[in-house]
């Protein structure tokens, strides 16, 4: 698998890739890259380098410290690279548990008849109309904070829009000639499910569940530099901000500067995954 | 082995009767044509018999028993256009082999090239797709075809290759075949009697 | 001269398999000829181009295809431009589809909207009532409309838009057959006041009743243009193999089918298109494609044909 991927991104290298699908699988596997980086950035670092160094405090950044360093003296890009890479980790986790509980809710909306359908549409309805943050720190603040709550109630609050799609994309597969010919062929409902179904929403899961992402993220950094989230002494990028808010005014800008545009970036590489991929199976823009 | 409708009638929700006691009783080896005009049921009679929409009103039974729900359906219905009744996202062969494994006898009958099963929908023509539809709904154990407006789409060579197989197969299985079609002389060709929708709705 | 000529015409589409992009030859090397106060029925499988080419003088191909050879309106270069301007005033299209409507607005109104001459209501009115549209229709949205009734209002869309050239494709089926009769009657009556129909169509038979020539499309091409007095009896005066075998194949005819299918635009043979299929076909056939030649009053691409 590894070394198939290899391959193409080496042809992909060669000669600039020659058309737009092509063009957007080099984008997404550039950005997978560039994440993974990170990721492995985050956890392979010496952790020596975010000791306090009190000889080495509030430097500018340099080519020593490439982000400065804080009132400790710890590099702040180490820390910039170990918050990503935690706060990557729970997007993970919380995209996949809303990216379930949107296909489970989805997928029961859409086929476990009409009251199944009412509740669970009535459910996301609830759900949308509180905003996500609000919703999240109520369920966050009730688990007790920590990494714990701030995961569940990330899972917890991100599903609706996408169970939303889901649910059409069933009903609408689910009323297909093809499909009700297969019952006709004395397939079974699970064999259906797995066979027709799922191959015709995976796409859309894989596009919601990578748009889901940058969302999570943010939601993590913005509920934890609130103070409801991660627990100070965790490495997330929510805590170095707040804790940089302090030291804003007295010149210190690349505390907080360098981390806020390394989430922004990262966030931006999650959503141009998402929307490379929308790109490659959009039906109406297939074969551009 | 025959398949009875008796006095159906069918209506969405509370509006008018699309059409109300229509009576069908098909031998085996029999063929059926269905005429009238557009909009008056046709369709929707065809999915009554092929077990996709139960009547409002009446029954449909086959061999005295009322239709199964569950398994493989003796009944087996062909829609006008191929293209939806094929999965997008499967290639050829899986798509013929969904039901049964048809020989190579009704492939040849069919004209369906071996090459073709290697391929994905998007890379055949309606004709071809509507040959692998036929050859799908052949299975053993389907006693009755609805073909409706199974050749509209195609052209006089393909509508009458296809058709030429269908009746072989039907004649040598005993299989009792419904024609919905709006071509008077292809009903002519092909049906023993013929219904007409007009005297139900 | 000719109102609307087509010389030389090939669309071409690209289109993705797996990650490789191909281009496809959907239609090629095409040529047709219209003239003022004829009917031309263009007949073939579908798949065969018929669409497309109604698409491709209108200038509405998606964007994946691309074009090339010459059409020709009143003996000048139908433009991207011209085509724009022309366009529903000129050259009216009568849909295939029934989505071609505008949903949002009452199909009385777009009647009216492609009057040219006249008072639009009263002209509107008059032909809904040809066509056994009632009164009330009119204020109907395209979505109150039963199939039937939304192609009658996409005739009388053509048939009021004063056009000197109306392309139907396929606008027939799913009617009943006294509003067919009526329509193609409608067709002829537009003809013989000068105007030119390109009637896009499977069903031969009508075509035959109302049409002056018959152009037969096969895999992406003309293979025979005739007048329509050839098609009768056993298609002795028919040209092409392939127009021949499409006569007898008919159920008022022989019944009789030839074997194979028509070619994908992705395996077209080399040589002739029909070679792979037909009984005449020699070493020859299969080297290069026949030109399109004069026979019988008609044209054929065949070496063979006599």
């Amino acid at each position: 698998m590894i070394s198939s991927l290899k391959l193409k991104n080496k042809d992909n290298h060669k000669q600039l890739p020659s058309n737009r699908k092509k063009r957007t699988l080099f984008i997404i596997l550039i950005s997978i890259i560039f994440l993974v980086i990170v990721i492995l950035g985050g956890v392979l670092i010496d952790e020596g380098r975010i000791v306090t160094n009190l000889n080495d405090r509030n430097a500018p950044p340099s080519l020593d410290h490439l982000f400065g360093t804080d009132w400790l003296g710890r590099d702040m890009f180490t820390r910039t690279l170990m918050g990503l890479s935690l706060s990557i980790g729970v997007g993970l986790i919380g995209a996949i548990g809303s990216a379930s509980i949107a296909l489970f809710l989805g997928m029961a909306a859409a086929t476990m008849g009409k009251m199944a359908d009412r509740l669970i549409s009535w459910l996301i309805d609830l759900f949308l109309s509180v905003p996500h943050l609000v919703t999240l720190i109520l369920i966050a603040f009730t688990l007790g904070g920590g990494f714990k709550g701030i995961v569940i109630g990330l899972a917890l609050t991100h599903w609706p829009s996408l169970a939303r799609v889901i649910r059409a994309e069933v009903m609408q597969v689910r009323s297909a000639e093809y499909v009700q010919v297969s019952q006709k062929m004395g397939k079974s409902q699970w064999w259906i499910a797995l066979h027709h179904i799922l191959p015709h929403i995976a796409p859309q899961l894989l596009i919601g569940f990578m748009l889901l992402f940058p969302h999570v993220i943010l939601h993590e950094a913005a509920v934890t530099f609130l103070g409801l989230g991660l627990s100070p002494h965790e490495p997330a990028i929510g805590i170095i901000l707040s804790e940089s808010m302090k030291y804003l005014s007295s010149g210190m800008w690349w505390l907080a500067f360098f981390p806020g545009l390394c989430l922004l970036i990262i966030v931006r590489t999650f959503d141009q995954i998402g929307e490379n991929i929308r790109l490659l199976i959009d039906p109406n823009r297939a074969q551009d | 082995m025959q398949l009875e409708a008796k006095d159906i009638g069918f209506r969405y929700g509370n509006g008018p009767w699309l059409f109300q006691g229509v009576n069908l009783t098909l031998e085996p080896g029999e063929i059926v044509g269905i005429t009238g005009p557009s909009g008056c049921g046709k369709t929707t009679f065809c999915r009554i018999l092929a077990g996709f929409e139960t009547p409002i009103e009446g029954t449909v039974t086959f061999n005295s028993a009322p239709l199964p729900k569950k398994g493989y359906h003796p009944v087996q219905l062909i829609f006008q256009h191929p293209e939806k009744a094929i999965n997008p996202r499967w290639k050829m062969h899986k798509i013929l082999n969904e039901g049964w494994k048809p020989n190579k006898e009704v492939l040849e009958l069919l004209g369906i090239d071996r090459e073709w099963l290697e391929r994905w929908p998007n890379e055949l023509s309606g004709g071809e797709l509507q040959r692998f539809c036929v050859a799908r709904a052949l299975g053993p154990n389907t006693r009755f075809l609805i073909a409706d407006e199974m050749t509209t789409m195609l052209d006089a060579i393909t509508q009458t290759q296809i058709w030429h197989a269908v009746i072989e197969i039907a004649k040598k299985r005993k299989m009792g075949i419904v024609v919905v079609t709006h071509e008077s002389k292809l009903m002519q060709r092909l049906c023993q009697r013929v219904i007409d929708f007009n005297d139900f709705s | 001269m000719p109102i609307l000529e087509v010389e030389n015409l090939s669309v071409s589409f690209k289109q993705y398999t797996g990650l490789k992009q191909k281009t496809h030859k959907v239609i090629s090397s095409l040529n047709v000829t219209l003239e003022a106060g004829e009917i031309l029925a263009v007949v073939g499988a579908s798949g065969s181009g018929k669409s497309l080419l109604a698409h491709a003088i209108l200038g509405i191909l998606p964007r994946n295809a691309s074009i090339c050879g010459v059409i020709k309106y009143a003996g000048e270069e139908l433009t991207p431009d011209r085509q724009t301007v022309l366009r529903g005033k000129e050259i009216a299209l009568v849909p295939q589809s029934v989505n071609f409507l505008d949903p949002l607005m009452r199909v009385g109104s777009q009647v009216r909207t492609s009057v040219k001459n006249g008072d639009a209501v009263s002209v509107q009115r008059e032909v809904f009532e040809r066509y056994h549209l009632r009164q009330e229709v009119e204020k109907m949205y395209p979505f109150q409309l039963s199939g039937g009734m939304a192609r009658r209002t996409l005739l009388s869309t053509a048939m009021v838009s004063g056009a000197k050239v109306i392309i139907a494709d396929e606008p027939t089926p799913g009617l009943d057959p006294d509003v067919i009769k009526e329509a193609l009657n409608n067709f002829r009556e537009v003809a013989d006041n000068g105007c030119a129909v390109m009637l896009i169509t499977h069903d031969i038979e009508s075509a035959l009743n109302i049409a002056d020539k018959i152009a037969v499309f096969y895999a992406g091409t003309t293979v025979e243009v005739a007048p329509v007095e050839n098609f009768k009896g056993h298609g002795e005066e028919i040209r092409h193999p392939y127009s021949k075998a499409l006569w007898r194949a008919l159920p008022q005819n022989d019944f009789i089918p030839i074997p194979g299918s028509q070619p994908h635009p992705s395996s077209l043979p080399a040589g002739c298109l029909f070679a792979p299929r037909c009984v005449m076909a020699t070493p020859e056939c299969r080297q290069v494609q026949p030109e399109m030649r004069k026979l019988r009053g008609g044209m054929v691409r065949c070496i063979h044909a006599t």
